[in-house]
């Protein structure tokens, strides 16, 4: 019965989301194509053969690059600015009164652009291997399954860590350049740029105990085919998770019990 | 007469828009620790693609610190001109409030490209400047008077593309109403601005110095700043600058013509 209930307001919100986003599809294409700096950086490493200090293909790496994109596309989140417009535009007084967690609605907002953007990523894959069609290789089935859940786990750290920073809207009003700094971090650690073994030892000996390689890194040499330790990937991004799920259930009821509406 | 007029009114937007934006004391703060995360993580990248053998694309590590130096001030430049008021158009054109500005007895590109600053870009462009001075250090350079006025041409040169490449893609919302994703693009593509152009590819190369001029933007100053530059490239470059600046004019004045406000 309540988990009947619960199927049913999932996939309504899911479905409302997603007819919501795909009036926007030339902007969601866009914000696909604004996703390819790990192309351009792939040139970069192709054209100067930096890999040959980390012992890495060409062709292996041009898959790393390649999943990294799509890693990227699909863990991307944007809860904070979602959240910090509707708070200060007094939207979440009406959200705050129905019985459903307003991130819920977020949530299925992540998802539905997700899969709004589905058919535009492949679109660049597929000019991906045009240009590139040394590259083309299949992943067995267990590794993309595997991979698919690495990505999701990372998409879910990303948005408790957004979340988390978005509850501060109940106390700073701008939480957005919060998000901004961490954002930084996210993109030199994470693996977008440079592959996480190709960094100095000294930055090596810590970064792992990070959520940060497991954002991109991690799900993206699963299924490039490059060498990874799974079962660490993996438990380090439980870890995080249940680290982070706690702190945002109790940052959530502390904000909401503080949150005044604007004007009153 | 006139000019006099402008700077009048500017020095009143200056006026208005530090004081509001420093409500925000914290953000500003928090803005600061961006900026120097930012560069930080900028060189650790490039330390790393310089750790192999040295050398990429004929530029020494602490050449290409120079590029690093003066995307940084770029960078600074458009947190803290462009990006607040081009942003700005948007709202001005889904809100139906562009009539007021075009009411107004002054220039509607003047007021719509200056109304605001965030101060928080200062930080960036100082740190892009001091990196400029210790890069001239390391690299032996004397400064010299002409050294000195031909660095600030190109610059200034590449301040008014990046100006008119922003201004373009705003003006776009007459027709298209979003535009937020566009600049995304534009974002990420002037991300390659902070490695030299020689490091690509040669079809990437020509992209981006045919089609979207991103190349001039860093690599000619930087290379005037090494002494290195040809005649024709800082031609070339002044030349680019102006056909963009005066072709965004032009542009504007296009758009206009299609402005209908929300109500009429």
């Amino acid at each position: 019965m309540i988990s009947n209930l619960i199927n049913r307001k999932i996939v309504t919100l899911l479905k409302v989301q997603y007819s919501n986003m795909l009036e926007y599809r030339i902007e969601i294409a866009l914000w696909a194509i604004s996703g390819i700096i790990p192309f351009f950086m792939l040139n970069i490493w192709t054209s100067n053969n930096l890999n040959e200090s980390i012992n890495i293909s060409d062709i292996m790496l041009s898959r790393y690059f390649l999943c990294a994109f799509f890693v990227r596309q699909f863990s991307v989140v944007w809860v904070v600015f979602s959240f910090e417009e509707d708070s200060l535009m007094g939207k979440i007084s009406p959200y705050l009164i129905q019985p459903l967690n307003p991130f819920f609605r977020y949530f299925a907002q992540h998802l539905a652009e997700q899969i709004t953007r589905f058919p535009f990523a492949l679109i660049i894959a597929l000019f991906f291997f045009i240009f590139n069609p040394e590259s083309i290789w299949i992943p067995n089935l267990v590794i993309f399954f595997l991979s698919a859940i690495s990505t999701f786990l990372s998409f879910l750290i990303q948005f408790l860590i957004q979340s988390v920073v978005a509850c501060l809207c109940f106390w700073t009003e701008k939480a957005s350049s919060i998000e901004r700094l961490l954002f930084i971090p996210t993109l030199f650690l994470s693996g977008l740029l440079a592959p996480v073994v190709s960094f100095p030892d000294h930055v090596k000996s810590w970064i792992y105990l990070t959520p940060f390689p497991y954002l991109i890194d991690f799900p993206a040499n699963l299924l490039s085919g490059n060498e990874t330790n799974i079962i660490r990937g993996f438990s380090m991004q439980i870890i995080w998770i249940l680290l982070l799920f706690p702190a945002f259930k109790k940052i959530w009821s502390v904000g909401t019990k503080k949150y005044t509406a604007m004007g009153s | 007469m006139n000019l006099k007029k402008y700077l009048k009114v500017y020095t009143k937007f200056l006026h208005t828009s530090f004081a509001s934006e420093l409500e925000y004391k914290a953000n500003i703060l928090i803005d600061f620790f961006t900026a120097i995360l930012s560069l930080i993580g900028s060189i650790f990248l490039l330390t790393i693609f310089f750790q192999n053998n040295g050398i990429i694309g004929g530029w020494e590590f602490k050449q290409a610190l120079i590029i690093q130096a003066i995307y940084t001030i770029l960078n600074g430049i458009t947190n803290t001109w462009f990006n607040p008021n081009l942003t700005e158009i948007v709202k001005h054109i889904r809100e139906g409030t562009l009539d007021f500005v075009l009411l107004k007895p002054i220039d509607s590109q003047f007021y719509i490209s200056l109304k605001k600053i965030n101060p928080s870009g200062f930080l960036e462009i100082i740190l892009g400047l001091c990196l400029l001075l210790y890069c001239g250090r390391i690299n032996q350079i004397n400064f010299n008077f002409s050294f000195i006025t031909l660095s600030l041409i190109t610059i200034i040169c590449s301040i008014c593309i990046l100006y008119s490449l922003w201004f373009f893609i705003s003006t776009t919302t007459i027709w298209f109403v979003k535009t937020w994703n566009a600049t995304e693009v534009l974002r990420s593509f002037l991300y390659i601005g902070r490695f030299p152009l020689s490091s690509f590819s040669f079809s990437l190369r020509i992209f981006f110095s045919v089609i979207i001029p991103i190349a001039f933007i860093t690599t000619i100053p930087s290379e005037v700043f090494l002494d290195q530059s040809q005649l024709w490239q800082i031609l070339l470059e002044g030349i680019v600058a102006t056909v963009f600046i005066f072709t965004s004019r032009k542009f504007w004045l296009f758009a206009l013509r299609f402005y209908s406000s929300a109500s009429s």
